[in-house]
């Protein structure tokens, strides 16, 4: 691996609501550009996980560690509220398994990619304008509906402008929570594609959640399968796919439905 | 005929009404009075941040100035003048009530004249006359919380204003330039006080946010249902938000005044007859009159009362 720092550092950790485990011990690295994918049954602590690392719930154990720009590798949970909120809105980004969390309703398409480049202070409505509509188009959005409210737009769209409105600020890590469920087939491929080429295109890292293997196989480059917590298993992603080591990691590929 | 034109003379101030008996001076107990002084205290410290307080139930509904006439009944001493507007005017019913309840209550001369009061509680306006440094603005407030229509939950509210995150205010513009070519708000014009905090006007028309910054009388705002008070205090940057490219404006009239003539006043529309015929006039009554009176060199007197 070459010897820049991890971009996210995640050691031992571990929440627990209760006596109930939420997820145990979890180590792990992610680099720049690299896409890794957390897979697990439901109740596995998936997105558990993914809010721990994505600064939305501080863990009982173990430390969250982010290469930031400036001063380098901090833990998350370690810096003051503001800089984390500020990390939150400039160099992350979270896509959100139900579009309504991620966006503003109630404002116009535009407005909601907008947003994050008038919190971190852009004031002048051309440029501001202009640089949503340039991400409309990069999600493959019509610019005709840049001015129409989100509650008129279908399920692939909405996920499509909240993709839009997250890298608006070229984030360096994105969370992405089941992105294509609830979707149909067609459009899942299509906001797959999407997603593969931006993340591609523009180095971002990624972590997704997801239940879905087939979303994995194209997106991720490595593989966490998840079960009770724990991570059973860890590697490339079509190492994990193609040869699973854990008996439940092959139950698991086994259990995909051949059409 | 109104009260207010009834036991009116002829110089502005107004007879004073009996006091009652019975009641505490201007109305509130004192422990009550001296809870709200400490909240105005912390709000002049700390501009345009609104300070909880316990708002007491005043002998009036929520939204016809408990809060107003609670930071006044808190603020006002025996020498005080009190001038009470709304929307300008000294002679609709609210201003009179209100005058009237400290005329009571308190005893305190009360006048028209902005220039002659002490204290001036309003309702959605603020004088044409510039004010001084001798004198406090009391403001009414229905709803204090600007990141309201925007953000619903008062625990981010109040993060947001710790954090100073305030992207979301020009989200609201943002809709009105993309839908609209302009923005559209006309009256509780964010603000932005002191280069910290963001701050509703309460209602007053965007024509008198400009009127706001820098201004030497200390201005005070109460929000008695929402238990809010917050201030500006003499002298401080009052800021409207815009855009670079969009910067704010007020509004502007083609008329003048159809009574007085004035062309830089804020101008009410009034509707006089059934086929639309209209006519525009001052908001600011006090202000309309005073221009009349400058240009036919008498006093003028309203509603045919010679007293």
């Amino acid at each position: 691996m070459s010897l820049q720092n991890p971009l996210l550092k995640v050691e031992n950790l571990s929440h627990y609501y209760g006596d109930q485990i939420g997820c145990e011990n979890i180590n792990f690295d992610i680099y720049n550009g690299e896409v890794l994918g957390i897979v697990g049954e439901s109740g596995s602590g998936k997105t558990t996980l993914l809010k721990i690392i994505s600064g939305l719930l501080c863990p009982n154990a173990g430390s969250v560690a982010f290469d930031t720009r400036i001063e380098g590798p901090r833990d998350i949970y370690k810096m003051s509220e503001p800089e984390r909120r500020l990390l939150m809105r400039t160099d992350w980004g979270i896509v959100y398994q139900n579009p309504k969390d991620g966006l503003r309703m109630n404002v116009s398409a535009g407005a909601n990619v907008g947003e994050r480049l008038m919190a971190i202070g852009n004031r002048n409505y051309a440029n501001i304008r202009s640089d949503s509509s340039d991400w409309l188009e990069k999600v493959e959005m019509d610019l005709e509906r840049m001015d129409h409210f989100p509650e008129t737009f279908s399920g692939g769209m909405l996920q499509r402008l909240q993709i839009a409105r997250n890298l608006i600020t070229k984030p360096r890590l994105v969370f992405m929570d089941e992105p294509t469920s609830g979707l149909d087939v067609s459009v899942q491929a299509r906001l797959l594609d999407l997603v593969r080429g931006l993340v591609s295109q523009l180095g971002i890292a990624c972590v997704i959640v997801s239940h879905d293997l087939g979303v994995m196989r194209l997106l991720s480059h490595r593989l966490m399968v998840m079960k009770s917590g724990k991570v059973v298993e860890h590697g490339l992603t079509d190492q994990v796919l193609d040869d699973p080591q854990n008996p439940y990691t092959q139950l698991l590929v086994s259990s995909i439905l051949p059409v | 005929m109104t009260a207010s034109s009834q036991n009116k003379n002829t110089n502005g101030s107004m007879e004073k009404p009996e006091i009652l008996e019975g009641y505490n001076f201007a109305y509130l107990d004192d422990q009550t009075k001296r809870m709200i002084r400490r909240a105005i205290l912390k709000a002049v410290a700390i501009p345009g941040y609104q300070v909880p307080f316990g708002s007491r139930e005043m002998p009036l509904p929520f939204g016809w100035g408990t809060g107003g006439i609670q930071v006044t009944a808190s603020i006002i001493g025996q020498d005080d003048i009190l001038k009470v507007i709304d929307q300008g005017s000294d002679d609709t019913t609210n201003a009179v009530n209100i005058r009237n309840f400290f005329g009571k209550t308190a005893g305190v001369d009360t006048t028209e004249k902005t220039n002659k009061a002490t204290v001036i509680q309003t309702r959605h306006r603020i004088p044409e006359t510039p004010l001084s440094k001798d004198q406090i603005l009391v403001y009414q407030v229905p709803i204090p919380e600007p990141l309201r229509w925007l953000e619903h939950r008062e625990t981010e509210t109040r993060k947001m204003h710790a954090l100073a995150e305030y992207g979301v205010m020009h989200v609201g513009l943002y809709e009105n330039i993309a839908h609209y070519g302009r923005v559209t708000t006309s009256y509780d014009y964010p603000v932005q006080v002191d280069d910290r905090y963001i701050m509703s006007p309460s209602p007053i028309p965007k024509f008198d946010n400009p009127k706001m910054d820098k201004m030497p009388a200390l201005q005070l705002f109460g929000a008695g249902r929402e238990k809010r008070i917050y201030a500006v205090p003499p002298f401080t940057k009052v800021k409207s938000l815009d855009f670079d490219d969009y910067p704010f404006t007020i509004e502007s009239w083609e008329e003048s005044c159809a009574l007085c003539g004035s062309s830089n006043s804020f101008l009410d529309e009034v509707i006089t007859d059934d086929e639309g015929t209209r006519m525009f006039v001052c908001s600011d009554s006090n202000f309309c009159k005073e221009q009349i009176e400058k240009l036919t060199n008498a006093p003028l007197v309203q509603n045919g009362d010679s007293s």
